[in-house]
């Protein structure tokens, strides 16, 4: 058990932080993972190409919205760019545990939601977006 | 193979039959409870396809040859045992398929095509799983033919005033499951063929949670057709069943197409194999055939009655503990018949969680929404855990549970 939810990992499930939402987010998407009901949702602003204010919300799983409250702090600083280039590795990186296929997607929803905000971002300026 | 009672089966006994339960996992010994999605295998059934292999084995039907003979007579021989399982009336009605899923795509396919079309109505119901919901979504798409359901009451029954509400028009196929998968209610199945009868419509049974459990007689049931999964009775994963009233699949098109299920193959035509080859394309699941009449053997030398009564008195025994836990919520009928599955939830445990939690103490549950989410949205419910339970599960392995959960409460 102390393999998956280490110390780190129920501190921020218990202690969430940025959670909360952010009026005109320049990034704000939300995706469930129907399998199991985790729900993400993810506020981002930017300011001079980077993410200056991150919030997640949601409910879910001890992974999910664990990962999701530290998704927000690994993001701030972050270029457009940056952000793009995130893969699922540094997603587990970040959690520091090994998570078997079914938990892999708990723990990668708010990168999924990351995903479909920069899409959405890029189609509503019609270009592709650099930092 | 060990206890044959046939008012009382021993689990203690039937478990040595079973190898992998000997199994620990995180150095706890296995608490198997997710029989409802797949089952374990007896050595006799494993020592059956191992001879098989061993001695047995080619493909079958066209060969002259000796190994060929054999082996069609093994395919054939366990086609008669799981004829005489569900005391189907021809074993030209019982057809091998992949799984259930399979099963039910073929009748929508080869039946559905043609005998529905627009403007009729389709009726499944709110507990149904995504097999036995998703073809019938997409053949009323295509057909133009309305999908409609039969709903589930709060305690977790089929609503059958709901039922006879839609059987009027042009209704022309009633498809349900015998048992839900996640409530583990058991619906009166010969009533809603017979109503459905009397509407003019066709029956479809989902049996995938009844036959492997209790004693389902489908001359009795009178249904038109009806889908078991071999893999959830003890059989190897790949050989399924559907029964199909003769009349309608002697009428019906093929499924899929090829060699195995011809008669004749000029350059511009062909013509089709009699039943049951009709519907069995291309070389069958030879070994997994034979493998699941191993399994009827063994599971008819237990006693299906004995079976019923033994996964009764767990799912009772689980039902009352569980009702007694601070925080645990049942799904499901709390009296009544009911099968030996049994979803719950825990007050702030995500059913992830404490499927992780329990997986920790050795316990195999399911956790998510079980190949039903408009039943959890039905129940205003994102996910739930769920035990399942077995011939070869015991009382203990339901404490074991109970304990599981209590220290996954202490826990998170």
């Amino acid at each position: 058990m102390e393999n998956l939810y280490r110390e780190h990992i129920l501190d921020h499930y218990r202690h969430p932080r940025n959670q909360g939402t952010l009026e005109n987010a320049d990034i704000s998407c939300e995706q469930d993972n129907p399998v199991c009901g985790d729900v993400v949702r993810l506020d981002i602003r930017l300011s001079a190409g980077r993410v200056s204010e991150a919030r997640f919300d949601g409910h879910g799983c001890v992974i999910s919205m664990a990962s999701a409250s530290m998704f927000t702090e690994e993001i701030l600083g972050k270029t457009v760019e940056e952000l793009r280039v995130l893969q699922d590795e540094d997603v587990f990186s970040m959690l520091g545990i090994t998570l078997g296929p079914v938990r892999a997607k708990c723990g990668l929803l708010p990168l999924r939601v990351l995903h479909e905000g920069l899409a959405r971002l890029e189609r509503t300026y019609g270009c592709s977006l650099s930092a | 193979m060990n206890i044959k009672s046939k008012t009382r089966l021993d689990p203690a006994a039937l478990r040595t039959d079973f190898p992998i339960l000997a199994r620990e996992v995180h150095g706890k010994p296995l608490v198997y409870l997710d029989n409802a999605a797949s089952t374990q295998k007896p050595q006799a059934a494993l020592e059956t396809v191992d001879e098989f292999h061993r001695a047995h084995y080619a493909n079958i039907h066209r060969g002259v040859h000796t190994l060929s003979e054999e082996a069609t007579t093994a395919y054939e021989e366990a086609r008669d045992k799981l004829v005489a399982f569900v005391n189907a009336p021809n074993r030209r009605g019982v057809i091998f398929t992949r799984n259930t899923t399979e099963a039910i795509n073929l009748v929508a396919y080869a039946w559905g095509r043609t005998h529905v079309g627009p403007g009729d109505r389709i009726v499944v119901t709110e507990m149904e799983h995504h097999s036995n919901l998703v073809p019938w979504q997409v053949l009323a798409r295509e057909v133009g033919a309305e999908l409609a359901y039969v709903s589930v009451t709060d305690e977790g029954l089929l609503d059958l005033e709901s039922l006879d509400r839609l059987l009027h028009g042009s209704v022309k196929l009633v498809a349900f499951t015998h048992v839900s998968n996640v409530l583990g209610t058991v619906n009166p199945a010969r009533e809603i063929v017979t109503r459905a009868h009397a509407a003019g419509a066709r029956a479809l049974v989902d049996a995938a949670q009844s036959v492997p459990h209790l004693p389902v007689d489908v001359e009795a049931l009178d249904c038109d057709f009806l889908a078991f999964s071999g893999h959830k009775m003890c059989g190897p994963t790949g050989a399924s069943v559907l029964y199909g009233r003769l009349e309608l699949l002697e009428e019906m098109s093929p499924f899929l197409t090829g060699g195995g299920m011809i008669e004749r193959v000029e350059r511009m035509e062909a013509t089709w194999a009699d039943l049951p080859g009709k519907f069995e394309a291309g070389t069958p699941a030879i070994t997994e055939a034979v493998g699941l009449g191993a399994a009827v053997d063994y599971l008819s030398g237990v006693g299906m009655e004995a079976v019923w009564a033994h996964e009764q008195e767990l799912a009772f025994y689980a039902l009352e503990r569980l009702v007694e836990m601070p925080g645990v919520r049942v799904i499901g009928p709390l009296a009544g018949e009911r099968s030996g599955v049994v979803a719950f939830t825990v007050e702030s445990i995500h059913p992830h969680d404490l499927a992780q939690a329990l997986d920790w103490e050795g316990i195999a549950i399911r956790a998510g929404h079980h190949c039903a989410q408009p039943l959890h949205e039905r129940l205003e419910l994102e996910a739930t855990a769920r035990a399942s339970f077995y011939l070869y599960n015991t009382r203990e392995e339901v404490d074991r549970l109970v304990e599981g959960i209590q220290k996954a409460q202490g826990w998170f």
